[in-house]
């Protein structure tokens, strides 16, 4: 009764079918290899580029024209060096940033480094939407409108979205900064010349310029970036093996990053600088000046540049902060886990867009101070964060021979040092003359 | 009862009432006991560390410890392996709630304090997790310890008694001496238990992956996100990764190879038994999104002629997983597939009943090679739960089941 049917001999060509179409699978997984693994170094280089930053490149390009961006190459190194370090620890460990820190330094020190963070990242939340008022306005929409929409918009993407999704919409978004390339070419720049600018240094010790090369820096690495990107590679679970993946994914984000600088700062200093409107206060300004110069479609592209910025980082920061609290502090938290099973996480989400939003609907709020203000927060919450990153990835006993090498750790004890005098320069511009930075 | 941030950094007096030094770190040793506080180690400032055993201890409070011995009896401090640390091991680090099916961080140990013969044992009885432990944590040495304990009582509990704990430990020699069992991890769901694998550390995930029975550890690995899969696989090494795949469902370990490098999933089939790795090399051979690909060869299959009470004596005889057995294939003289019987048919009719009048109306089968899009198709109109799948000359190859139709739409849907 328990007769086998006479099955034909196929174990052959079985094998050899076998053999080729996982010959076949193996060449497309190499070629998917490196889109499994792309993502968090990409959203994460270019996130930084958020409301805050696009003010800052556009100042930068007005006042100075092409001066500064010899810093780009300099910056892009400094970038690059710290995201990997994040990347590097997500990769090896498998944990976040806060969980590391929540391990090795114990609850009090993370409690604290918690609440600053918070708070911090609030204030850039609330910038970011100051960054959506500020374009909507370009285009005509009252802010009472524009940021209710955009924050509703942005808390519904990630409490519908599955991680993938909700990535998938991130990287599009960052396709949207070519807006700024656009806008570059239509303001008929001297390339040549921005190109010499660019390579070679044109150091001046006036006290104005070194502030502008401060904020530059200030802006572009903001300390919530190695949180999220670091939680990013974990959440997708990235093997060691894929490690090199992820540093190339870590590369282009920085450079990509960088070069939509460079075009803002061209656009700006083509334009603005070269007919002397150079005193502009924020990104919109900038667009709004340069209609006359380089015509309706620029300023469009230019605002709605900021706009996506804006967008983008307001529905990554909170996201990120939420994360970053939530494993720091030992609660549930992830994209993949529901509403009731993570309810902390999604409060906490939730609270930082609805206060930072409803801080910029308040009547007469100062958008330009509180934009200013979260950006000298970030500069001081900076070097706290980079210290215990590097403590963090010298340690062998959690990273194994993936621990920072001599030379490694001297760039990065250097950048650091470098981006802390800077910040607190910066700082130090912030008390002792506030109008200096826009007060 | 005491709390590990109350006696960490607490007063030791000797016998006498001399200051001897304050607690640094409290060691249970799993070897002697599984959750009594064995050994208190004693920071000294820069004069050697001391430990004082289990039964020196003649009172704990919260900031206070007093021994029963002078401070000569005390032994010196040597590191162990094999000793669990309170502070360094458990604090702030995660475990496994085995009861709530999840990972969680610790934030305070509670000890109930016994006395017994003349001194004082603390063992471990509960691990909190919440805003308690949390709280204490915060406040130790701000406010005075009876401050602490007042405050905090108005917080939700969130506490896991010890016996529900399972240690997270990636050295897997270090998971041995600390005496870290799996018995307990074999009795969460194997779907819940990927699920909490999947949120550590891949040296966690190994070192619990590997401390696991075979079959759980098949089960487990089967549930994994595919992402992690040929992770846990390459690094299991040949041997133990073949012991895995051998308790594993053909169609499963079929998907698990697919996902390997060719040069190891080669290797682990020689690793099978000859009739296992020729059927996970027949379903192989086919496209992930055809109706071979989803199929497994593990079905039952009789012939059409026999009686009721002869097939489920039969069963009842057969190594399967009577909990997936929910369709029988048929076969006529020619192995030719001539029907399917649901269980119930067969649980219902009466002894002398030959299978072929049980037969399920029409006989629905697919090629191998048939799209999944068409499998779907046919499952909804049919209301299936089985489909057989034949080849060329409609003999049975194997069965799809409604489990491998919903993972299929989930994943490509």
């Amino acid at each position: 009764m328990s007769e086998t049917p006479d099955m034909p001999d196929l174990s052959g060509w079985a094998t050899r079918l076998a053999g080729w179409r996982s010959q076949r699978r193996h060449l497309w997984r190499r070629f998917a290899l490196f889109l499994a693994v792309v993502g968090p170094g990409v959203i994460t280089s270019n996130v930084d580029n958020d409301a805050g930053g696009i003010s800052t490149y556009s100042v930068a390009g007005a006042q100075y024209g092409y001066a500064l961006l010899w810093s780009l190459i300099p910056m892009t190194i400094l970038l690059f060096v710290s995201e990997e370090m994040c990347a590097r620890m997500g990769v090896v460990t498998g944990k976040g940033l806060s969980d590391l820190i929540r391990e090795e330094f114990g609850f009090r020190t993370t409690f604290f480094l918690m609440v600053i963070g918070f708070l911090v990242d609030l204030g850039n939340v609330a910038a970011e939407f100051a960054g959506v008022a500020a374009s909507m306005q370009i285009f005509g929409v009252n802010k009472y409108i524009a940021v209710p929409i955009a924050a509703l918009a942005v808390w519904i993407l990630v409490q519908r979205g599955t991680y993938r999704q909700v990535e998938g919409v991130f990287l599009v978004a960052c396709t949207l900064y070519l807006s700024y390339v656009f806008s570059a070419v239509l303001a008929h720049p001297n390339w040549t010349e921005a190109v010499k600018a660019t390579l070679v240094p044109h150091i001046s010790f006036e006290t104005e310029y070194l502030l502008m090369l401060t904020a530059l820096v200030g802006t572009t690495i903001a300390p919530w970036q190695f949180f999220y990107l670091q939680a990013g590679f974990v959440e997708k679970k990235v093997r060691r093996k894929q490690y090199a993946q992820a540093r190339l994914d870590v590369l282009i984000g920085s450079v990509s990053c960088m070069a939509i600088v460079f075009f803002i700062i061209v656009c700006c200093g083509a334009t603005l600088y070269v007919s002397g409107h150079r005193n502009i206060a924020d990104a919109a300004e900038a667009a709004q000046a340069l209609r006359p110069l380089a015509g309706e479609w620029a300023r469009k592209l230019f605002a709605f540049g900021l706009l996506n910025a804006s967008l983008f980082a307001a529905s990554i920061l909170p996201l990120s902060t939420a994360h970053v609290v939530c494993e720091g502090l030992g609660f549930e938290a992830g994209l993949d886990q529901k509403f009731r099973e993570a309810p902390v996480f999604y409060w906490l989400y939730t609270a930082l867009i609805v206060i930072g939003g409803a801080i910029i609907l308040i009547p007469g709020a100062p958008l330009l101070k509180i934009l200013i203000l979260s950006q000298v927060a970030n500069g001081v919450w900076l070097p706290i964060v980079l210290i215990f990153m590097i403590l963090l990835s010298n340690r062998a006993d959690l990273m194994g021979d993936k621990a920072n090498g001599p030379l490694f750790n001297a760039i990065a004890w250097v950048s650091s040092a470098i981006m802390i005098a800077l910040t607190l320069i910066l700082l130090y511009q912030a008390i002792v003359n506030p109008s200096s930075i826009g007060f | 009862m005491l709390h590990a941030t109350e006696l960490l950094g607490a007063e030791v007096r000797d016998a006498q009432g001399n200051f001897v030094g304050r607690v640094r770190e409290l060691f249970i040793v799993p070897a002697d006991h599984p959750g009594r506080v064995s050994r208190i180690l004693l920071a000294r400032g820069r004069y050697q560390p001391l430990v004082a055993r289990y039964d020196q201890v003649a009172s704990a409070e919260p900031g206070k410890i007093g021994l029963t011995v002078g401070e000569q009896a005390l032994e010196s401090f040597q590191a162990n392996e094999a000793w669990l640390a309170v502070g360094k091991d458990l604090l702030d680090q995660q475990i496994i709630d085995v009861n709530g099916r999840k990972v969680v961080r610790v934030n305070d140990v509670n000890f109930d304090d016994r006395r017994t013969n003349g001194n004082v044992e603390l063992r471990v009885f509960q691990v909190d997790a919440g805003f308690r432990g949390a709280a204490r944590r915060l406040l130790q040495g701000i406010l005075s310890p009876a401050a602490v304990r007042k405050l905090q009582q108005r917080l939700p509990a969130t506490l896991l008694p010890w016996e529900y704990v399972n240690l997270i430990e990636s050295d897997p020699m270090r998971r041995v001496k600390l005496r870290i069992g799996s018995d307990k991890l074999a009795q969460i769901h194997p779907a819940e238990l990927a699920d909490i694998v999947e949120e550590l550390t891949p040296g966690e995930r190994q070192s619990i992956i590997e401390s696991l029975d075979k079959e759980t550890a098949a089960e487990t690995l089967a549930e994994l996100d595919d992402r992690l899969q040929p992770e846990v696989v390459e690094t299991l090494g040949t041997e133990k990764a073949g012991d895995i795949l051998e308790e594993m469902d053909p169609d499963e370990a079929a998907d698990l190879l697919a996902e390997l490098p060719p040069e190891t999933s080669q290797q682990l089939l020689e690793e099978l038994p000859r009739d296992d790795a020729q059927e996970v090399k027949r379903l192989l051979q086919y496209d992930e999104r055809s109706a071979g690909g989803m199929m497994t060869t593990e079905f039952v299959l009789v012939g059409e002629d026999a009686e009721r009470d002869e097939v489920v004596g039969w069963i009842r005889g057969l190594d399967l997983n009577a909990e997936q057995l929910d369709t029988i294939l048929l076969i006529n003289k020619q192995a030719v597939l001539a029907g399917t019987v649901a269980v119930g048919r067969l649980l219902t009719a009466t002894s002398g009943t030959q299978l072929a009048s049980l037969r399920s109306d029409p006989v629905v089968f697919v090629a191998p090679n048939e799209k999944d899009k068409e499998v779907f198709e046919l499952f909804d109109k049919y209301n299936l739960r089985t489909l057989a799948v034949v080849d060329a000359n409609q003999r049975p190859l194997g069965v799809i089941t409604v489990d491998d139709v919903i993972k299929h739409l989930r994943e490509n849907g």
